[in-house]
């Protein structure tokens, strides 16, 4: 759909770290910040280490697998930027590293998300919120599949 | 009482605007909260010249003018305590430190805005840089679609239905219970609108599992209350609402909600037992709580962070009418941010503060002597107060 609300990218520019991430994203790597120190890995980014209040720090390679989380389908936008793109899920993935990452989902009708259903990193570009490459989801070919016990 | 020596505060005034949805209203954030200001110094029976300390909203107004307007020439302690929706009762928690310290010995706090006719909650969150981790949110949650408080929380309540068995229909216990409390309240927008639970399930999806009627409402309106020392209170000659204990506290990370250790850890889980363990009660005690009802889960979430109930058993807590009033602990009795208005959380103490003083008309809890107050703000901030009548 065409963003007629897409948020331009010279409006947008990182404040913090997110320049640095997502060049990598934009060659096709997903690496989180690692600490040098403890070897701590830390998502979001951040400029010590909250767990050994180092700096140095190493952008490191994970897997891109992990395990879908938890999630939100949004039926209504709450910002301009994304109305074209309703209904969409706001996906948290755990990845196998440790952390939690927010994205979304590729080839994934909104029916089929499962918890805890594994999930591999793919690579897209989005103009909404910037012009960048971002890290997404796609379900793992051949992953297990089970009803999510949780009623709803 | 956990420590007799301690000196205690009262809440000695409460004042609130109307409560509205008038799309012609010509309110400003300011002129609201000055209202509801001089209602509160004059329900406490002070004149402005007593006030001497002032701890407003970050963002809605600020110090200086909010006593400039009102005439305070004696203040001497201003702070604002930056939790979001937990900030009312944070700042109540502050009050209470600075009066035992001799800081002040009566503090203003106001909140309030026109959060219907002028700028909607739902327009102040567009630009991430007005966000608690501003610099994240722009970063890693926007790209995606995440921007907004009900899509932020509701991966929280997904997680909880998954992991508990959290049910639909709980979420819509808790609507329809603020709905009915609010058919009780002369001041509650929701009033002459009830509902029920085909109405709760029959709402349109907003971001699942929330649909419109889980989410608090966007209104006009401002309260204030005022609170002094305890000897000070006795010769007010008004009923006395001592605060027994009140503590805030923030999760870890704060300013990140999907990297916590456990996602539903937050402020308050560790802020009650602090708050309980001072004031020397038992949840068994209460005869009513107050519980920021941003959402209807983040209620339920709340329930267990409080300690009401061992985590994951929130939902069952509200079924069946126990959270209503004539129930077990009625919560929200004038119908909360659901369906009374959204006034930032300062609504739920002004009525704490009503029923302790036996002024709640219908909705009043027969011989209401301890009740419980909680905030919730930004990525989870928690706040909470236990007030008893004196
Ligand atoms: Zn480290």
């Amino acid at each position: 759909m065409a963003s007629l609300t897409a948020v331009g990218a010279d409006e947008i520019g990182s404040k913090g770290t997110g320049d640095e991430f997502y060049a990598w994203c934009a060659r096709g790597e997903l690496r989180l910040r690692r600490c040098n120190a403890c070897r701590e890995w830390c998502h979001v980014p951040r400029v010590t280490c909250p767990d050994c209040a180092s700096t140095d720090w190493t952008w490191e390679p994970v897997k891109g697998t992990g395990r879908l989380y938890t999630w939100t389908v949004v039926h209504r936008a709450m910002h301009p930027a994304f109305m074209g793109d309703v209904p969409y899920a706001v996906v948290v993935v755990e990845l196998d590293e440790g952390p939690r990452i927010v994205s979304g989902m590729v080839d994934c009708p909104i029916e089929a998300l499962e918890m805890e259903m594994p999930v591999e990193v793919v690579f897209e570009r989005s103009d909404r919120w910037g012009d960048r490459v971002l890290p997404r989801f796609r379900r793992t070919a051949g992953g297990p599949s089970g009803k999510a016990k949780g009623a709803r | 009482m956990a420590d007799p020596g301690r000196k205690r505060a009262c809440i000695v005034g409460i004042g609130e605007t109307k409560y509205g949805r008038d799309k012609g209203a010509a309110h400003t954030n300011l002129g609201l909260q000055l209202e509801a200001s001089i209602k509160a110094i004059s329900d406490a029976g002070l004149t402005r010249r007593d006030i001497d300390g002032v701890m407003p909203f970050q963002g809605l107004a600020n110090a200086e003018e909010i006593v400039a307007n009102l005439g305070c020439d004696k203040v001497r302690f201003a702070a604002t305590v930056a939790m979001g929706g937990a900030s009312p009762v944070g700042s109540l928690a502050l009050a209470a430190d600075v009066l035992a310290a001799g800081r002040a010995n009566a503090i203003l706090i106001p909140a309030g805005w026109a959060a219907f006719s002028g700028p909607r909650t739902r327009e102040l969150v567009l630009d991430p840089a007005r966000l608690p981790g501003g610099v994240i949110a722009n970063d890693y949650y926007f790209p995606h679609g995440y921007t907004a408080p009900m899509q932020w929380y509701a991966v929280m309540a997904q997680r909880h239905m998954y992991e508990f068995g959290t049910k639909r229909e709980h979420l819509g216990a808790v609507a329809v219970a603020m709905r009915k409390h609010a058919q009780l309240n002369p001041n509650a927008v929701m009033r002459g609108r009830p509902m029920t639970m085909a109405d709760y399930l029959a709402s349109p999806m907003l971001a699942d599992p929330y649909k419109m009627l889980d989410c608090c409402i966007e209104t006009d309106g401002a309260a204030a209350f005022v609170v002094t020392t305890e000897e000070r209170a006795r010769d007010l000659g008004k009923p006395i609402v001592r605060v027994e204990a009140a503590a805030a506290a923030q999760p870890h990370p704060a300013d990140e909600i999907t990297n916590r250790k456990n996602i539903f850890e937050t402020g308050l889980g560790r802020a009650a037992p602090e708050a309980f363990g001072r004031a020397g009660v038992r949840h068994a005690d209460l005869d009513f709580a107050m519980i920021y009802d941003c959402f209807t889960f983040e209620l339920i979430h709340q329930i267990e962070e409080l300690g009401l109930c061992k985590r994951g058993e929130g939902g069952p807590f509200v079924e069946g009418g126990r959270i209503e009033l004539g129930g077990e602990l009625p919560i929200n009795t004038h119908g909360g941010l659901l369906s009374e208005a959204h006034v930032v959380g300062m609504n739920h103490v002004v009525e704490a503060v009503r029923q302790l003083r036996g002024d709640c008309g219908a909705r009043q809890v027969a011989n209401a002597e301890l009740g419980v107050v909680t905030g919730w703000g930004d990525f989870g901030d928690g706040s909470v107060a236990i007030l008893a009548r004196g």
